[in-house]
């Protein structure tokens, strides 16, 4: 287990490593620098303005020469300027040159400065995630017992009408991507034309404090899409353990349904469904950046967005880190569970 | 002019249809006249779930094709006068014309511009989920056949871009800097290698002790292939290029040397898919966002078929791996590959509007649906109409392919 659970850790820090790298790599291009350039000068800079300004500021260095300098084994970049005033990685505005440390990365703990939103990178993104985790938390609440119970309610009796109806509704979940989905929530419950005026249709409010009317519209569009998926994998599984011979024995010995359904079957039936939440994350991930842009809800997608659109380097490689300690520590929790739940499989 | 009621837009929207609702009716006869004989397809014609997600997908086919006879406006042309109207709203000026689903906020026509969305998102979404399962198939097929190395390192690779962000890939890969930096016709190269690679080892794995076929048939698939293939990425066709230059040398200051050079100047790429940089671009991100899911599925069956009595007999016969692969292992992968690529077809949809909807790839005069959503959201509080049909079709779409996957998985399990 403890070796297992190491050389996950390796791959995950490998994998870490690789993707800020091509991160890296991409946001460093000159176009995009040059992007960098104007954000950070003005827009109506001359290419040999651009060109002097990336200069001066070390960006013409070797790829791997700065990213080294961005994970911190190597000495961050200082420049003096032609007024004599030392400019430098390290050197945040209105700091010492001489008191600013040699070492400024990920391993020192600094992971750097936004462009867009001129603050530190830290702060920033820790703030944002806690806007972001209120949602998923929210999310999650509402979807995995809402999608288990159409499942359960699905397979228990394979083929019945509720199991036709309660499918079709999955697949419709499924088919309904959260742009779509949100669009057609915010017509008919906040839009003058529906008129029935339930729910807000911007969560902006929902920042600073959440109610029930700013919140409902982002958590039910990202819950419906996630739901049907998941639904599915739970009425697979449900009307697969339905058919085993246990169930008949307890059916033959006169169990009644709901308990053979609440005692016998639904333990064996959660495992699956169980890896596949985990393995949601991802996806909700993406879920989470459109539904913050089209509810305009500032959290760490919409912080993605905004990142990703201003190259905002080193905001962009932190919002990079954290998706993918998200994605591989929730593949680990899926691992590690279903062994757990099913004592028939040993990982060594 | 009065402007139309409901009952008339629903009407003549219908009316506008009119070639559509034929061949749909054509087809569907067609079809279950012959279900019989015509294998899986038919069988499809059994089951109402996937008779109805058919038909779903059929008709945005059918719209598509015949988008150019539906539209009523061009659906690029701003009338003024006709902002935000609302649907069935007379054109100023002209006698006839209605906007049957309304103005968006541009002035442009939404019942057009929603049938020239459907030819956007078919005519990039069954293709390049075609193109990412060529990638995810030759790649693999021999990871789970060999095993070892090669396996652990593309399983790696297929991992790390799984463990990218969609958003975040897209909004790296597809953006007018990458296209400049050539990023873009690099990655390019490297997946649409595939097919080409695919064909090859498909025919030669197959016929490489019958030299006639390899010759007359295989050779010049795969030349066409390569033309594509250089004509798309590189926008340059070294065939036809060798060739006319070759020959406009052998034929210096004659008037067909200089024909022939200047024909080579002027339509250097002699096949290409004609995809502009920009559908180019999302064309390569979908593709690259898609393979690594494919190359799995594709491995995790090769993994569970290897082990079955008829690949032994194969390999007592002493056939080659490849021919091992391609002709004995991946039919048998096909139930599952078919019912996938349905659902993918759908999800490849859904993140071709998710770029729409970021406002990456095609321009903003596009009609793609995603872009139409996200332009009619902003004043989705006051006026509806921009937002919700492009929203509907790509719903409706989703689910039609969503159900016809099911029906074929229902009725692949019967045999």
């Amino acid at each position: 287990m403890l070796i297992f659970l190491l050389r996950r850790l390796g791959v995950m820090l490998v994998t870490a490593l690789c993707l800020t790298f091509v991160v890296f790599f991409l946001t460093n291009l000159y176009p995009n620098l040059e992007k960098v350039a104007k954000l950070e000068g003005t827009q109506r800079m001359t290419d040999e303005q651009v060109a002097n300004f990336l200069e001066r500021n070390g960006y013409t260095q070797p790829v791997f020469n700065r990213y080294g300098q961005w994970l911190g084994v190597l000495p961050g970049f200082t420049n003096t300027n032609d007024d004599g005033k030392v400019i430098g990685r390290c050197i945040r505005r209105g700091m010492d040159p001489a008191e600013a440390p040699r070492f400024c990365g990920v391993l020192q703990g600094d992971f750097g400065w936004s462009i867009v939103f001129k603050t530190e990178v830290g702060p920033l993104i820790s703030k944002r995630l806690g806007l972001t985790g209120w949602l998923m938390m929210t999310v999650l609440l509402v979807m995995i017992p809402s999608a288990l119970a159409i499942g359960v309610l699905a397979g228990m009796r394979e083929g019945s009408r509720t199991d036709r109806w309660l499918s079709t509704f999955s697949i419709a979940t499924t088919a309904t991507p959260e742009y779509v989905s949100g669009v057609i929530l915010i017509v008919v419950f906040s839009s003058r034309v529906v008129g029935l005026k339930w729910f807000l249709g911007s969560s902006a409010s929902a920042m600073e404090n959440i109610t029930f009317w700013n919140f409902t519209l982002p958590v039910v569009t990202i819950a419906l899409y996630g739901m049907g998926y998941i639904a599915r994998m739970t009425r697979a599984s449900m009307a697969e353990v339905m058919t085993a011979q246990y169930i008949r024995t307890a059916r033959l010995k006169g169990v009644s349904f709901p308990n053979i359904v609440m005692k016998h079957a639904l333990r064996n039936a959660l495992i699956a469904p169980f890896t596949v939440i985990m393995l949601q994350f991802p996806w909700l991930l993406t879920g989470v950046v459109i539904v913050e842009t089209l509810f305009n809800y500032k959290g760490f997608g919409w912080l993605l967005v905004q990142a990703a659109s201003n190259n905002d380097i080193e905001l962009l490689l932190t919002v990079g880190i954290v998706s993918v300690i998200v994605v591989l520590v929730t593949q680990l929790i899926s691992d590690i569970g279903y062994v757990y739940l099913n004592p028939r499989i040993r990982i060594g | 002019m009065e402007p139309l009621t409901w009952g008339q837009i629903i009407l003549a929207i219908l009316l506008q249809l009119k070639w559509v609702w034929v061949g749909m009716i054509l087809i569907f006869v067609f079809s279950i006249r012959n279900k019989r004989k015509l294998g899986l397809y038919g069988k499809l014609f059994d089951n109402p779930i996937g008779m109805f997600g058919f038909g779903l997908v059929l008709f945005w086919v059918l719209c598509a094709i015949l988008a150019d006879t539906i539209i009523t406006q061009d659906p690029l042309v701003q009338i003024s006068g006709m902002k935000n109207k609302l649907p069935g709203t007379p054109v100023r000026g002209v006698e006839g014309a209605y906007y049957l689903l309304g103005g968006d906020n541009l002035a442009r026509d939404v019942f057009s511009r929603l049938i020239a969305g459907s030819q956007t998102v078919l005519s990039i979404a069954p293709a390049a989920t075609a193109f990412a399962f060529m990638v995810g198939i030759t790649l693999g097929l021999p990871a789970g056949y060999y095993g070892g190395l090669f396996d652990t390192a593309l399983s790696f690779l297929a991992n790390l871009v799984l463990a990218f962000p969609v958003i975040l890939l897209f909004y790296l890969l597809v953006t007018p800097e990458i296209r400049e930096t050539g990023v873009v016709t690099w990655v390019a190269g490297v997946l649409f290698i595939f097919p080409v690679i695919f064909f090859w080892t498909f025919m030669f794995s197959r016929w490489r002790i019958a030299p006639r076929v390899l010759t007359s048939v295989a050779a010049p698939i795969v030349i066409i292939l390569l033309m594509f293939y250089f004509g798309t990425v590189f926008k340059m066709d070294p065939f036809v290029g060798i060739w006319t230059t070759v020959i406009g040398h052998l034929n210096q200051g004659n008037p067909i040397g200089e024909w022939m050079t200047q024909t080579w100047e002027q339509h250097s790429p002699l096949l290409s898919l004609g995809l502009g940089p920009e559908r180019l671009n999302i064309f390569v991100a979908v593709v690259f966002v898609n393979s690594p899911t494919i190359y799995r599925i594709v491995r995790g069956l090769t993994l569970d078929i290897q082990t079955r009595d008829y690949v032994a007999a194969a390999q007592t016969r002493g056939e080659g791996p490849w021919y091992i692969m391609l002709w004995e292992i991946l039919p048998n992968a096909r139930g599952p590959l078919i019912v996938d690529f349905c659902l993918r077809i759908g999800y490849t949809t859904i993140l071709l509007g998710t770029l729409g909807f970021f406002g990456l790839g095609l321009g903003p005069e596009s009609p793609d649906w995603g872009a139409t959503i996200n332009d009619g959201r902003k004043l989705l509080s006051i006026y509806v109409h921009p937002a919700l049909p492009p929203a509907l079709s790509l719903m409706s779409l989703v689910l039609g392919l969503n159900l016809l996957a099911d029906g074929l998985r229902e009725e692949s399990l019967k045999d």
